[in-house]
């Protein structure tokens, strides 16, 4: 027997669009704050190399 | 770090616009499809994020040869670039396809050749990134991810041709014999929003792997100061 119409299937389309942009807006995120952190470290080290110019 | 290039904050720009077009057309624009219903709209960011998936585990392997030509770490770091955005859209991939699977073949996974391609070479690059973190010599660390992603590229290119030379159930895109009809009998507003997103991701992809590389070289000069402040 053929279905005479079209199934629901409003509720899957709804979780793969949450989760696509879930996914991607985390991604984003990790990029900003590891950039944040190592940009954090980088101020550290050099402020480290000014005050101690030997090493 | 230097500072972001106005390219790139364009390019940003353009990144979010071409994702809200993209999500326009593939949830208002493009018609329902009449046997899956709504689910069937997953399929254009199914298909955009395969595409830029597979794309970036190709590229990572030629950067791979590149770097081993040359003992540039520039090709190391667009090769790790390439691997880590191409596998958050490659897992994009196989959850937006699951999604599809189950109203469409009535269960969230099955053991069919693309399907099993597809998480194999999800777990490859996967195992990249754990087993790259346990090498702290950078230039070995580039040359096994050099050789690592040689080895990891042909699984990409196996999974794109899987469904071509073997039996499966998943929906073939094109091949020789579809290309006389239909592409998989989409509508002129649903190959809009089609072509739309593969555009749209390519573009987000360029966009993702320009910020990464740009982390990588940050990376790089932390370890290098670190290095220094430890002699």
């Amino acid at each position: 027997m053929f279905l005479e119409t079209t199934p629901n299937t409003y509720n899957y389309m709804v979780a793969g669009y949450v989760i696509s942009f879930l996914t991607m807006g985390i991604y984003v995120a990790s990029l900003y704050i590891r950039a944040r952190n190592l940009r954090q470290d980088e101020q550290i080290l050099e402020e480290l190399q000014k005050s101690d110019p030997k090493s | 770090m230097q500072s972001k290039p106005i390219a790139l904050t364009v390019l940003d720009i353009v990144s979010v616009i071409v994702l809200g077009i993209s999500t326009y057309l593939a949830l208002v624009f493009a018609p329902t499809e009449a046997v899956m219903g709504d689910v069937q709209r997953v399929f254009y960011f199914h298909i955009g994020t395969a595409w830029t998936g597979l794309l970036g585990f190709i590229i990572a392997s030629i950067a791979g040869i590149a770097y081993l030509v040359s003992k540039d770490m520039k090709w190391d770091r667009f090769g790790v670039a390439a691997v880590e955005v191409s596998t958050v859209f490659f897992f994009l991939t196989i959850v937006l396809g699951s999604i599809w699977a189950r109203p469409a073949w009535n269960t969230w996974w099955t053991w069919d050749p693309r399907l099993t391609t597809a998480a194999i070479t999800e777990l490859i690059y996967v195992a990249y990134f754990m087993l790259r973190q346990g090498l702290d010599d950078p230039e070995k660390r580039a040359r096994f991810g050099a050789v690592y992603t040689l080895l990891g590229g042909p699984s990409a290119i196996l999974t794109f041709l899987v469904i071509r030379l073997f039996r499966s159930i998943h929906p073939v895109l094109t091949n020789a014999a579809e290309k006389a009809q239909e592409t998989m009998g989409m509508t002129g507003n649903m190959k809009v929003a089609f072509f739309f997103a593969l555009f749209a991701f390519t573009v987000i992809f360029i966009d993702l792997i320009w910020h990464r590389v740009r982390l990588g070289s940050l990376q790089e000069k932390v370890e290098q100061l670190k290095l220094n402040a430890s002699s």
